[in-house]
């Protein structure tokens, strides 16, 4: 449901970044999302469909590189991909744990005409 | 076909929003709460507790975020300074609040009177985590019929607040709730929170709430009063 806004900034970012080059057509988005933010690439692809009609964004396909969540330990400062079921170091099984990846949301680079 | 490099974060709008926002009420020295949980853990009940104790020592103003209804406005109305209602329904995002929302509502409000702002958030523990709403501390509501595995479920939303209340304590008799497992999965993710334990049914724990709430009041004044160099 918040990809609505996601979407939009999405080709606010993409038209200016196609005008400040001077494109014609904008034919790819290459785009990062962390598995942490929620964002579920086919609601930003079916907000994108709509919100692109009648721009140079129109048709352009949507790639997304879907980075992990990824956390440190802060006891024995071990670096891992969270399981299922809880945020447990696999090292020393503390609790105490924090984000360090899978946050993420830009756009990365574009492919334009 | 060329390729442009852009690296661009997609919140950045609003999060400059959310920073405006911040200054704005900083002029004005609002302290600011983000009041989060799920549908029904307690924010409305603990707005509605907090001006009872506090509403003669605080010009206190609400801001509603809510899909559909004016509920939640309706209890706040008489108790708050000022209130404000978003409905989130006829706008795209009806599952957070976002800065321009507040940026809109912040206009509605006489922040020059305003010394404590409660922003209700839409009722959701996902989609809020990623919107910055210009707040000075984001509270999550976590109720104990919901479970003790909140945290485990939704850790992104825990691990970015500033305090936790355990809302509905008077049910501990009535349902599987471990209060220290709660207490050892919040304090994993952010071992800086601070989390309180209350019924704002009976009343129980909110002077300690109140208390903290005043002591984070008068240190965000105290450092507004401080002269720039």
């Amino acid at each position: 449901m918040h990809e609505f806004w996601v979407t939009e900034n999405i080709l606010d970012i993409a038209l200016k970044e196609a005008e400040k080059a001077q494109a014609r057509k904008i034919t790819k988005i290459n785009l990062v999302v962390g598995e942490l933010t929620g964002f579920a690439p086919d609601c930003i692809e079916f907000y994108f469909d709509t919100m692109s009609k009648n721009t140079i964004a129109e048709k352009a396909s949507l790639q997304f590189e879907l980075t992990p969540a990824q956390l440190r330990c802060r006891d024995c400062s071990s670096v891992f991909e969270p399981k299922e079921g809880g945020w447990q170091c696999p090292k020393c099984h503390s609790q105490s744990v924090e984000i360090t990846g899978g946050r993420d949301l830009y756009l990365a680079s574009m492919e334009v005409d | 076909m060329k390729k442009i490099e852009v690296v661009q974060n997609i919140l950045e709008a609003n999060e400059s929003i959310a920073a405006r926002n911040q200054e704005l009420l900083d002029k004005h020295k609002t302290f600011t709460l983000n009041i989060m949980s799920s549908p029904g853990a307690g924010k409305t009940s603990l707005i509605l507790q907090t001006i009872a104790r506090l509403k003669d020592r605080l010009g206190i103003a609400v801001i509603e975020g809510d899909v559909a209804s004016t509920v939640d406005a309706e209890k706040v109305k008489d108790e708050a300074m000022e209130v404000v209602q978003i409905n989130t329904r006829n706008m795209p995002e009806s599952c957070s609040l976002i800065a321009a929302m507040i940026e809109l509502a912040l206009k509605d409000l006489p922040l020059e009177k305003i010394d404590l702002l409660l922003i209700e958030n839409v009722g959701n523990l996902i989609c809020p985590a990623e919107f910055a709403l210009g707040e000075h501390k984001r509270i999550v509501i976590s109720s104990l019929p919901e479970g003790d595995d909140k945290p485990v479920k939704y850790p992104v939303i825990f691990a970015g607040a500033d305090a936790v209340i355990i809302n509905k304590t008077d049910l501990l008799p009535y349902v599987d709730f471990d209060i220290p497992t709660f207490r050892r999965s919040v304090e994993g993710l952010n071992p800086d929170i601070r989390l309180f334990e209350a019924s704002c049914k009976t009343g129980a724990g909110i002077e300690s709430w109140c208390s903290w709430l005043l002591g984070e009041i008068k240190g965000y004044n105290r450092k507004a009063a401080r002269p720039r160099r």
